[in-house]
Formats: structure tokens, C-alpha cells, sequence
């Protein structure tokens, strides 16, 4: 069964004053998923994601959104989407009760008992009617989320959700995002910089490097494809130049070669490495972590 | 729409701006009351009696010295002078220009309100409308919503005019109040000369009729209200502009004083006439004080406020339906 997309966009592009921010981004996202935004600092992951929720309009591109288009038919559009760009900033004059209240009032049929459900879903019962000030960075956060989720929305956006979180927050973060998406439904889009946190919560991965996709591909699927092999063998030479005949040396540690990871071909390579006199003391299959990944795929660029 | 100027007057009250303000009132008024009746209390003194006609022909003679003192500069002659026929014109038709009591403080309060203060006060709201979203980033999720930007940028307008109302009429009602506890509650139909219109130098008394008070008071009130809301949409589409609440106050209090001084020294420049600050005295057309340029009308500074606030008001939607948010 192929799920539903719901939001799907064509090559966006953004352009200011004659530099161009945004390069032709396209992807989609599908119902259920946590769709990781990957890339470093100044990629244009939030400019992107500004234009996803009508911030800021496209040079050129289009963004549907559950079929409708948002530029053409924002209100319909942007109801169905429920977002955190960049802090969670409220009233903070305001407790986070009449913050809610407020946003609530902005949609149409939104009853109370719906705002109770969302502190509830979010645990802030204890403290929402407290000014949205005296609340620690965690609860602002939730009370974010609270009311990214009032309107009851079909796609969730956040940008940077666990920056300035404690390890404890990360986790709970992370952990309601895998239930709003499996439980509920939602699709989620998740940006991030940090590379471990993208891995451990999202299904598919999309790599930005300036204003460009560099890749969309699943998690474990871009992980696979750049596993590696260490081979400890002595000598080293003449291993070198058997494995060279069968597949790519990456590089040479020491003692040891670095070749891709082909499950079926190992045994084989093993073999003449064996027959022809070489010492095979390890054989370590290497799962790359996203970081490596990410270096690969960027040549570990700077921005300019 | 309802519920989007609901959102703007809870933001308004909750950051007790309004509330600020009627204290501000309150106090002020005290000061000038008191003032006031000090000022009473001397003019009495000296001249050993509480007959306005002794009071007036005594200002008479006062400016008659002055005029007669050399030193004097053309601009403020002129302006003795015509104070002067007025005065007498007072005299003549044996009515009271100042008589005590809390309408009258009212008329004052507002008269002198007008181009400072009251534009202040509702600095203080329409400064930060915009601009303190732009600047606690909450613009972003107000403009997420399933609203189209202009709403909730006209419901942000309908607000400051529901709060500049609310700021005159709590003037009114604290000016009242505290000084008819001094002065007395009495003198709403006291007859009151209008009309008055300058020529050059010729105060022009051909127009000039009796208005009751109480509406002579209603129509000064309106003019407020106009200059107030002109006031706050110009600060309204700066707010808009920038994102910083003291950039907003500062230039709007710099436009503000400038036109206070530049009323005193700007005759010989004309076209600073068009000038929105030089034409926030709307008051002094129906007191009969000169306008601080020849050939300015009540009409003509009208129409200029109108079209600074209509190019306010534009400016204002135009770029906040397009702009891009950071």
C-alpha cells in the first residue's frame, strides 16, 4: 500500500537580491513519516522551511499542501499545517493558557476541550495557567508543540526541536515525534544540524548543501550503501593489490584497507587473500554514522 | 474578525499599557489642576478680586505693555496683536473667556494636549503593535495561521483606534472629575465665542458666533480624536517598518517636538506647511489662535493629516502583505 504525500513541493527556488538561497528543491512527504532535514549551518534549511509555512513567498516552485496550493489557497493550505520555526516564541506577558486561547481563536472550530486535550498531550497540565515567562526552555517547547498541534494538522514542522534541550528533553522530544507520526499519523518534517539526532528519529533523510538536495534517500538505506570493510592483513601490499583486482581500496590505515561492504563477495575476497599467503587477523564491517555520511556526500565543505 | 481584535485588545490590556496611560492621565491632570488653581489664586491676589472683567482688561493692558516694549520679535507681535482684538472682542460682548469650572479645565487640557501629550499616549500603544512581534518572533506564529495577512493586520489597526478611543475618553472622564473637585461640576452651557478667522494680520470677526460648551467641547474632542488616530497610523506603519519598538519612539517623538518648534519659528518657510507635525493644532482654528503659517485653515490642515494618514495606512498594508519574515 502506497501511502498518501502530503506535502509536495517542485522545484522551490528562492532568490535574493540576485544570489540564489534556494537551488530547485523538490521532494514529498508521505503520511506517517519523520522526513529528517539535514545540513549545515546556512544550507537554507529554514529558509526553506519559512517558505513550506508562507513566510517567505518562492522566487519560483510550487508547495501543495493536502492538495491544496499555498500560495493560491493559503488558508486552506496552511490549516493543515502545524509548525515550531526556529524558538518557541510566545507571549510571554501571557500565560500558557491565553497563549493557546489566542491561536485557538484564529481557526475556526477549535472548542475548548481541545485545547485541554493538547496540554494534556504535551503534559503542561501543572503549570499552563503560570505566565508563558516564567517557563523553563523545555516547557516552552511544549507549549509550542501544544500549539502547533491546536488546529489539528496532517503535517508538523519543526525546526531545530531539540536545540537547547538537556539529554532527558532530546529523549522525550524524540520520542514524541515517533508517536505523533506513528500513533496519529502526521507526517513530520525535522530539521536539524545534529546528524546523530536525525538518524535516531527520522525515516528518510534529505542531505542540503547550499541551497541544494544533495540526496533523499531512507536512513537505512544511505547507511548501507556506505558501509565499509577494515581488513587487518599483513602484508599489506600484496593484499592491496589482490583486493584492488576485485573492488576499491578507499584507503589505507596502517595495517590495515578500507574496502566498500558487499556482504556476498567477502567470503570470496577472504579466500585469495588466504590463497595467496596474505595474514587476515580481522575482518570488521564498519556501519558509517550519518556524520561520516554527511562528510562524504558535502566533500566536508565550508560555507561560503 | 471578531475574534482577531478580541487577540489584539487582550495582548493591549495584558501588557497594561492602558492602564499605564490612565494613571499617566490621572496624574497629569492633578498637576495642571493644581496649577491651575494656583494660577486662580495669583491672578486674584494681585488684582484684589475674582471679576473676569477686572482679570481680562488687566491681560489687556499686560499685552498692550508688551506690544509697546521693544525687543519684540515681527512673529510675536503679530500674534499679541491679534490676541489682542480678541480679548477685547470678549470684553466687549461681555463673555467670559475662561470661566472656572471642569468643562472649561477640559477645553484647556485638550487644547493643550493635543500636540504633545495626547500623541504620546497613543505612541505608547500603536508603537510596538507590530514591531514587538517582528522583534519576540511571535509574528511567526501569527502569520502561520489560516488568516490571511491583512485581517490580522487591520484587526491590529481596529484595535489601536478602540484603544485611542478609549484613550481620549478616559481623558475626558479623569479631567472631569479631578478638576471639577476644585473648580466645580458647573459650566457645560456656558456660551463660548468660535469662528474667529486670521487674515494677515486682521483677525477676521465676521464668522464669529456663541457655541454652548458642552459642543464647543465635543467638536475640540473630535479634532483630538482625528489628530490621535493620524498620529497613531503614521506610528502604526513604523511600527510595521522596523523591528525595534525604541526606533519607532524615537522617530516619532523626534517628528513630534520638531513640530512644536518648528510651529514657532517656521512662517517665513511656507511649505513646511505640508508638514503633518506643524498641523496637529487643530484647536487653535476654533479658538481663534493664529496658525503658525499664513493661509493654513482648519480645512487645509485636515486634508494634510488626511493624506499623511492615508499614505500611512497604505504604506502599512502594502508592505505587510508582501514582506518576507526572517
Amino acid at each position: 500500500m502506497t501511502k498518501n504525500a502530503t506535502l509536495v513541493v517542485t522545484d522551490l527556488r528562492k532568490t535574493i537580491r540576485n544570489k540564489e538561497i534556494i537551488k530547485g528543491l523538490s521532494f514529498e512527504l508521505t503520511e506517517g513519516e519523520v522526513f529528517g532535514f539535514l545540513g549545515p549551518n546556512g544550507a537554507g534549511k529554514t529558509t526553506t522551511i519559512r517558505m513550506l509555512v508562507g513566510l517567505i513567498k518562492p522566487t519560483s516552485g510550487h508547495i501543495s499542501i493536502c492538495g491544496y496550493d499555498l500560495h493560491r489557497q493559503f488558508s486552506k493550505a496552511i490549516r493543515n499545517i502545524g509548525c515550531i520555526v526556529e524558538n518557541p516564541e510566545l507571549y510571554p506577558y501571557l500565560s500558557g493558557w491565553e497563549n493557546l486561547e489566542h491561536f485557538a481563536r484564529m481557526v475556526p472550530d477549535i472548542p475548548k476541550e481541545r485545547i485541554v486535550e493538547v496540554v494534556e498531550l504535551v503534559g503542561l497540565q501543572n503549570r499552563i495557567h503560570d505566565r508563558v515567562r516564567t517557563y523553563s526552555l523545555g516547557m516552552r517547547q511544549r507549549l509550542g508543540i501544544a500549539q502547533a498541534l491546536l488546529g489539528k494538522p496532517k503535517i508538523l514542522i519543526l525546526d531545530e526541536p531539540t536545540n537547547g534541550l538537556d539529554p532527558v528533553g532530546i529523549r522525550e522530544m524524540r520520542e514524541f515525534i515517533r508517536f505523533l507520526a506513528e500513533t496519529e499519523g502526521l507526517s513530520v518534517l525535522v530539521s536539524s544540524h545534529l546528524l546523530s539526532e536525525i538518524q535516531l528519529m527520522c525515516d528518510r533523510v534529505a542531505i542540503m548543501s547550499k541551497g541544494k538536495m544533495i540526496r533523499i534517500d531512507t536512513v537505512e538505506h544511505l547507511l548501507k550503501e556506505q558501509a565499509r570493510v577494515a581488513w587487518k592483513v599483513n602484508p599489506v601490499e600484496t593484499a592491496k593489490n589482490i583486493l584492488s583486482k576485485e573492488t576499491v581500496v578507499i584507503s589505507v590505515q596502517g595495517g590495515t584497507l578500507i574496502t566498500p561492504y558487499e556482504a556476498k563477495q567477502l567470503p570470496k575476497w577472504n579466500e585469495k587473500l588466504v590463497q595467496a599467503g596474505v595474514e587476515v587477523s580481522e575482518i570488521q564491517p564498519k556501519l558509517p554514522t550519518l556524520e561520516d555520511l554527511f562528510i562524504e556526500l558535502t566533500g566536508g565543505e565550508t560555507i561560503d | 474578525m471578531i475574534n482577531l481584535v478580541h487577540n489584539e485588545m487582550v495582548k493591549i490590556v495584558r501588557k497594561k499599557r492602558l492602564f499605564i496611560i490612565a494613571a499617566i492621565i490621572a496624574v497629569l491632570v492633578a498637576l495642571f489642576t493644581y496649577a491651575q488653581f494656583k494660577h486662580v489664586q495669583d491672578l486674584q491676589e494681585r488684582l484684589g478680586t475674582n471679576d473676569w472683567r477686572t482679570q481680562l482688561q488687566q491681560q489687556i493692558i499686560d499685552a498692550q505693555n508688551r506690544l509697546n516694549s521693544s525687543g519684540l520679535s515681527d512673529e510675536w507681535r503679530k500674534y499679541l496683536q491679534i490676541r489682542l482684538q480678541q480679548q477685547q472682542y470678549y470684553l466687549d460682548h461681555d463673555v467670559n473667556p475662561s470661566a472656572p469650572g471642569a468643562p472649561t479645565f477640559m477645553r484647556m487640557f485638550i487644547e493643550n494636549s493635543i500636540d504633545l501629550f495626547l500623541p504620546l499616549m497613543v505612541m505608547v500603544i500603536a508603537a510596538d503593535l507590530v514591531s514587538s512581534e517582528a522583534s519576540g518572533g511571535t509574528i511567526k506564529l501569527l502569520l502561520t495561521r489560516p488568516v490571511k495577512r491583512w485581517r490580522i493586520l487591520l484587526s491590529k489597526y481596529i484595535a489601536m483606534i478602540l484603544s485611542i478611543s478609549f484613550i481620549l475618553l478616559s481623558v475626558t472622564i479623569i479631567s472631569y472629575l479631578i478638576s471639577g473637585a476644585v473648580f466645580g461640576y458647573k459650566g457645560w452651557n456656558l456660551p463660548l465665542l468660535t469662528g474667529f478667522t486670521i487674515n494677515g494680520e486682521e483677525l477676521n470677526t465676521s464668522n464669529v458666533h456663541l457655541l454652548p460648551q458642552w459642543q464647543y467641547l465635543l467638536i475640540e474632542l473630535g479634532l483630538a480624536w482625528f489628530v490621535s488616530i493620524i498620529v497613531g497610523t503614521l506610528t502604526f506603519m513604523l511600527s510595521v517598518l522596523m523591528r525595534s519598538t525604541a526606533a519607532v519612539m524615537g522617530i516619532m517623538l523626534a517628528a513630534l517636538i520638531s513640530g512644536a518648534i518648528l510651529s514657532s519659528m517656521v512662517s517665513s518657510w511656507e511649505s513646511a506647511k505640508y508638514l503633518f507635525m506643524v498641523n496637529l493644532r487643530l484647536t487653535d482654528y476654533i479658538s481663534g489662535t493664529a496658525p503658525p503659517i499664513n493661509g493654513m485653515t482648519l480645512g487645509f490642515s485636515m486634508a494634510v493629516l488626511a493624506v499623511w494618514g492615508f499614505i500611512g495606512f497604505v504604506v502599512s498594508f502594502a508592505v505587510f502583505t508582501k514582506r518576507d519574515v526572517y
